[in-house]
């Protein structure tokens, strides 16, 4: 094996992406993203244990944060979600499904001048609730909404 | 080296809208492969980040259940044409791959 990719694949386990990143030199030294790879709260099971892992667990109800996404998924590998977030100086979108083995799904920081507004595409594994969490003005808020699933898509 | 990303830009007013396709199988290391019985190991983007003309405007922690050839769609104020958008992914292997385009 090419010794850099030992190196790279060794590094990764403790080091985090971080290391990884400044090592396979995609960041800058000095530029250092916001926050390390946050293993621990990815790796929760359970969606209290989620939860805490992105200090959500005093969340506060929203209407003003819309998740747009389809009622019934036909295919739970690629179940898109897209949120915006009317809350002022929106700091972070977080994503979880509830019903997920691990259900972070996944974390958006918006930085200088970027909006509350994320889309993409997800893997639920049965009918769950979409909670998301929006960060603003250091508070916590989040909304939910229900998405049913027809064919599970986490391959397990 | 990853294969190649797709973005497309576009503007309205001074909001860039910015769309990215990446190309990465997301592999949650739950997946028995059908010939071996084995597991196919996690393999899946952890790191993305975004900046316009240099400056970070998005930087996102992904877990397993992003689904294959992530989709990603945010926007950022105050873009005007010939700015430089940049988007960057860092996966659990160290792989990693870019992107950048002008807006016109």
């Amino acid at each position: 094996m090419n010794p850099l990719r030992r190196t790279l694949l060794k590094g990764t386990g403790g080091a985090g992406a971080v290391a990884v990143a400044l090592a396979a030199g995609l960041l800058k030294p000095g530029q250092v993203l916001a926050a390390e790879w946050n293993k621990p709260a990815f790796d929760s099971k359970g969606i209290i244990d989620a939860l805490k892992g992105v200090g959500g667990t005093t969340a506060i109800d929203s209407k003003d944060i819309n998740i747009k996404a389809p009622d019934i998924a036909e295919n739970g590998a690629v179940v898109p979600v897209e949120v915006a977030s009317k809350i002022p100086a929106t700091e972070s979108i977080t994503i979880l499904i509830e019903k997920n083995d691990r259900p972070l799904i996944a974390i958006f920081n918006m930085l200088n001048g970027a909006e509350g507004f994320v889309s993409t595409r997800v893997k639920m594994a049965q009918t769950s609730d979409i909670k998301i969490l929006v960060k603003a003005g250091g508070k916590i808020y989040t909304a939910r909404k229900e998405v049913k699933v027809t064919i599970g898509g986490c391959g397990g | 080296m990853a294969d190649p990303m797709k973005m497309r830009v576009t503007l309205k007013d001074d909001t860039a809208n910015i769309k990215v396709l990446m190309n990465h199988e997301m592999e949650t290391g739950l997946r028995k492969d059908a010939k071996s019985g084995q597991l196919v190991p996690a393999h899946y983007i952890q790191l993305v980040t975004a900046t316009l003309n240099g400056k970070p405007v998005m930087e996102a922690q992904w877990g397993t259940a992003v689904s294959k050839n992530p989709f990603l769609e945010f926007r950022v104020k105050g873009a005007k044409a010939g700015d430089k958008v940049a988007v960057n992914w860092v996966d659990n292997t160290g792989d990693k791959n870019s992107i950048e385009e002008t807006i016109k």
